[in-house]
């Protein structure tokens, strides 16, 4: 590794500061996993396309994959690990579980970040608009309905409202 | 039928019956949608997949593969700016057992040594503790090549042009033969003739493949990887390495997804990542990128499948002559049993008294194709039942009356003279399927409505079958075995092989082993499937975990209850707190409480691998696909705007999970159908991308309703069958049959993406 290449951050992960020196090239998804350990954040496809990745930045979704983590000063990072504390599921989490919403698991750390996003964005009130604005996130065992069912859930609560 | 329910576990009604008080009621866990067992780790972010794993020292590793087709391997240098010696290096002359994955016929290399014979080829592996540094001198391996002509397509196989495999390219020839279908020619009052393709489809799990290896001088190897089958790594590590069984040991991580695509190939990216730890002394992760995922690991078979069929005036079926023949790609792998089933299934659902079936999977040089949920029956219900519509029209009919006048009833023979008699009637289900689709209505309605309409519509069916568990004999070969354990702590644990990849073996497991040992769903857990830990319960594919598996547990349930009852004092009518007990005690006096039970054909069940005559599967299950499709003029693109998808699995063991499963596939079937097309050039793949390579998102797909009915198998586990793999048979066709209908043009090869449309359309002058 080049020295010269390496940048000095500070953000937070899920609540914790984070103060490190990282090439200019590592992603946040790496970044996430190999420096810090923290492996709920997955890997699908490296290249912004399957959305498994997806962790909110500063409360926005994002793919972890396409972000590099030199360019995160000051920021705050949540993934999956963090929507959780002390053993209490994140409404989302619970919503997940109750309606059965994934199978193999493998995209559902990316499903649950990007659907909390969503329900903040405002963007969706249908079950269409959920489908559309939940399509960046791929999931090969085809659970889509279950997890519109569970955005829905979690939006009606908030809304008090019917989707 | 008698005893018959139908009902919707669709997610609105089933979130009524969720139990998520996670302490449910004895008695009463099968037929209820309890939560999953791996739940909690799988929102949270916990469970932990391969690529999770990090083991101390560990090297990370890549694979360098051929670029072409075919030909001999020239020279073989690493260049570049490169630290070369600080890699470890892996040819085919580093592996002290046999060169072979040791499937069917043990001629697939784990490492080409003189030759290759189809592109991304495994030749060398390298490792070294910097991924980014092998991610760079992955590229930096240059191979050379004396090229030589490749065989690309089935029709070249079949003409020996040229001849790549063996004497004539053949990896497998079936037939299958009832009445006589030549005799019958002059019976037949109108002749129906079609030619249908579909393509190679890609199973494209989330997870992409890997493995963690390491060696011990002592030990032996151990891998821990995505997979679906620990018993197929296992014995091929054996050959391998050159070990005894004992010094070898499979771990199955948590798995993102399979869908048939972690059957056989995980055994390849096992022996490389155990052969790289071995000459670094040192743990070493392969992992694949998507692309490589992508590009070198089997797909779907290709197909090429004519039908011939005799009818009266009435429509009734005289006879079936079918030629399918299979792209098998460069090795034989599991093509030998993909034909099989395709072959098996090729005439259908149909009442039909002269059958002939040639199945062929043919040799080139493509990757080996290999299993994919459905397994050589998407192929053949995608050219059977564009076929069915064909001859429907031919004789003048609807496409639900034809097929209602030919469909098998109790007591038929099937191709192989197996007598139908799991007392499900495909009229029953046919009119309810219609009617839940609104058919009829809808039919009329879109006649109306096409008129002038740049975007025209239509409605589709489809009827087909699916073996459940193993062909044939495959059962009794494999003379599987499951058990379960009293645990030291008083709970019960499930000890399979089978693993969970989604579909919800751990679940269902626990349900079945809770119901018979009267104990709550909290009770009982599953033992991660590790080979020095649980029995060999076979492969995770066929749809056979729950029917066959499921049932070995449930009787291993019941020798465990007796034994506490007749050797640990446990009264026959006991409280879960009593049976808790009587397993710690036990253990604290006998030492391990562990019963198993091994799979044994039923009696009735008689097959012949010679003739292909007989019980090709122990139960079947059965169904009626509906799709309401849209087609544009303008764009070409055909759009599936409602699903509906009955079918007849035996007792729905979890009607959540079941409806998932259902829902799972229809969406990879429309997949199939409309959207996913391997671009091949010189036999490599082009398009590994998610971008390029594209399957359904949420916004792709309509609402899938699915409808059970239930019609209880004597042999299943409380009376399922399989589930798993039904789904992805049906949707390509009936999608397709929808577009006839909206279009009159008749369609006979998928994935119909845009383009093909176009072609089609434009020579039929729709558009």
């Amino acid at each position: 590794m080049n020295n010269s290449s390496l940048n000095k951050v500070s953000f937070t992960v899920n609540g914790q500061t984070i103060e490190e020196e990282v090439a200019s090239w590592v992603t946040l998804l790496d970044f996430l996993r190999e420096r810090l350990h923290q492996y709920g954040t997955k890997k699908g496809c490296d290249h912004g396309q399957c959305g498994a990745c997806t962790v909110l930045v500063n409360g926005k979704r994002v793919n972890s994959c396409l972000v590099l983590a030199a360019r995160l000063e000051g920021k705050e990072v949540t993934t999956v690990e963090g929507l959780s504390s002390n053993g209490e599921l994140h409404p989302m989490q619970a919503a997940f579980l109750e309606h059965d919403a994934f199978q193999c698991g493998y995209c559902t750390p990316g499903q649950i970040c990007s659907a909390v996003a969503l329900v903040e964005e405002g963007t969706a009130s249908t079950r269409d608009e959920i489908r559309e604005w939940m399509s960046g996130n791929l999931c090969r065992c085809g659970a889509y309905n279950n997890i519109v069912d569970a955005v829905s859930e979690v939006l009606d609560a908030q809304k008090g409202v019917r989707v | 039928m008698p005893g018959q329910l139908l009902f919707s576990s669709s997610s609105k009604q089933g979130s009524s019956c969720f139990v998520t008080n996670r302490s449910v009621m004895v008695d009463k866990c099968v037929g209820k949608s309890v939560p999953r067992k791996e739940g909690w780790e799988k929102v949270t972010g916990a469970a932990l997949y391969v690529d999770d794993i990090v083991k101390p020292d560990m090297l990370h590793g890549a694979t360098i593969r051929s670029t072409i087709s075919r030909g001999k391997i020239d020279r073989i240098t690493f260049e570049g700016d490169i630290p070369w010696d600080e890699f470890v290096i892996v040819t085919a002359d580093d592996i002290p057992g046999e060169n072979s994955t040791k499937m069917f016929v043990g001629e697939q290399p784990v490492l080409a040594k003189e030759r290759v014979n189809h592109p991304e080829e495994p030749i060398v592996l390298i490792a070294h503790a910097d991924p980014y540094l092998v991610r760079k001198a992955r590229t930096q391996v240059k191979i050379s090549y004396i090229e030589e002509t490749p065989c690309l397509s089935i029709e070249d196989s079949l003409n020996k042009a040229p001849v790549v495999w063996g004497e004539d390219n053949l990896f497998k020839t079936i037939r299958i033969n009832k009445g006589d279908v030549d005799a019958a020619q002059s019976e037949a009052e109108i002749i129906v003739e079609g030619e249908y393709f579909t393509g190679a489809s890609e199973q494209l799990y989330i997870e992409n493949n890997g493995m963690i290896g390491e060696y011990d001088a002592e030990e032996g190897v151990t891998v821990t990887g995505s997979m679906q089958c620990p018993y197929y790594v296992h014995p091929a590590l054996c050959a391998v390495f050159n070990l005894p069984k004992n010094k070898v040991r499979v771990i199955q991580s948590d798995t993102g997804g399979g869908f048939g695509g972690k059957e056989d190939y995980p055994t390849i990216i096992a022996a490389h990542a155990c052969l790289l730890a071995m000459k670094a002394g040192k743990p070493v992760k392969l992992i694949y990128d998507r692309e490589e995922d992508m590009v070198a690991t089997t797909k779907r078979h290709p197909s090429r499948t004519i039908i011939r069929s005799g009818h009266k005036k009435d429509g009734t079926l005289v006879f079936m002559d079918v030629d399918f023949a299979l792209d098998g790609g460069a090795y034989m792998t599991l093509s030998p049993v993909v034909l099989s089933r395709g072959s098996i299934h090729a005439a259908g659902p149909y009442r039909c008294p002269n059958v002939k079936i040639l199945g062929r999977a043919v040799a080139t040089n493509y990757p080996p194709h290999g299993a994919y949920r459905g397994f050589g029956n998407p192929q053949s219900f995608f050219a059977l039942e564009r076929h069915m519509e064909k001859a429907a029209k031919q004789c003048g009919l609807t496409a639900d009356e034809f097929r209602r006048r030919n469909f098998f009833r109790e007591g038929d023979l099937t191709a192989t003279q197996q007598v139908v008699q799991d007392r499900v009637d495909m009229r029953e289900l046919l009119d309810q399927a219609l009617e839940a689709a609104d058919y009829h209505n809808k039919r009329e309605r879109f006649k109306k409505e096409n008129e002038g309409n740049p975007v025209k519509k239509g409605m589709g069916i489809a009827a087909f079958f699916h073996g459940s568990g193993f062909t044939g004999g495959g059962e009794q070969k494999m003379a599987s075995i499951a058990g379960v354990e009293g645990t030291k702590d008083g709970k019960v644990r499930v000890l399979a092989a089978s693993t969970e990849i989604g579909q919800g073996a751990k679940t269902i497991f626990s349900q079945i082993v809770a119901d018979a040992l009267k104990l709550p769903y909290d009770m009982i857990e599953v033992a991660r499937p590790d080979t020095d830990d649980v029995p060999n319960s076979g492969p995770t594919v066929a749809s056979r975990t729950c029917m066959v598996v499921g049932k070995l547990i449930q009787t291993a349930s019941l020798a465990l209850k007796q034994s506490l009852v007749q050797e640990g004092g446990l009264d026959e009518d006991y409280t879960p707190e009593q049976f808790a007990q009587a397993c710690k005690d036990y253990v604290a006096r006998n030492g391990k409480l562990r019963r198993y039970s091994q799979y044994e054909q039923p009696a009735n069940i008689v097959w012949s691998d010679e003739t292909y005559v007989g019980d090709a599967y122990g139960a079947y299950g059965w169904a009626i696909y509906v799709a309401e499709v849209s087609f544009d003029t303008r764009t070409y693109e055909a759009r599936v705007n409602d699903f509906v998808a009955l079918q007849e699995v035996g007792k729905v063991i979890h009607p959540i999970m079941a409806e998932g499963q259902v829902q799972g596939g229809v969406a990879q079937g429309i997949g199939y159908a409309l959207y996913e097309n391997i671009v091949w050039k010189n036999g490599r793949m082009m398009n590994g991308q998610m971008t390029n390579y594209i399957m359904p998102t949420a916004a792709d797909l309509p609402v899938i309703r699915v409808l059970f009915a239930e019609q209880p198998y004597a042999s299943g586990p409380q009376g399922a069958k399989g589930v798993g793999e039904l789904p992805i048979d049906g949707p390509a066709p009936a999608i397709i049959n929808a577009i006839e209908d909206a279009t009159g043009v008749s369609v006979n090869q998928i994935p119909a993406t845009p383009e093909i449309l176009m072609k089609e359309m434009e020579a039929a002058g729709v558009c």
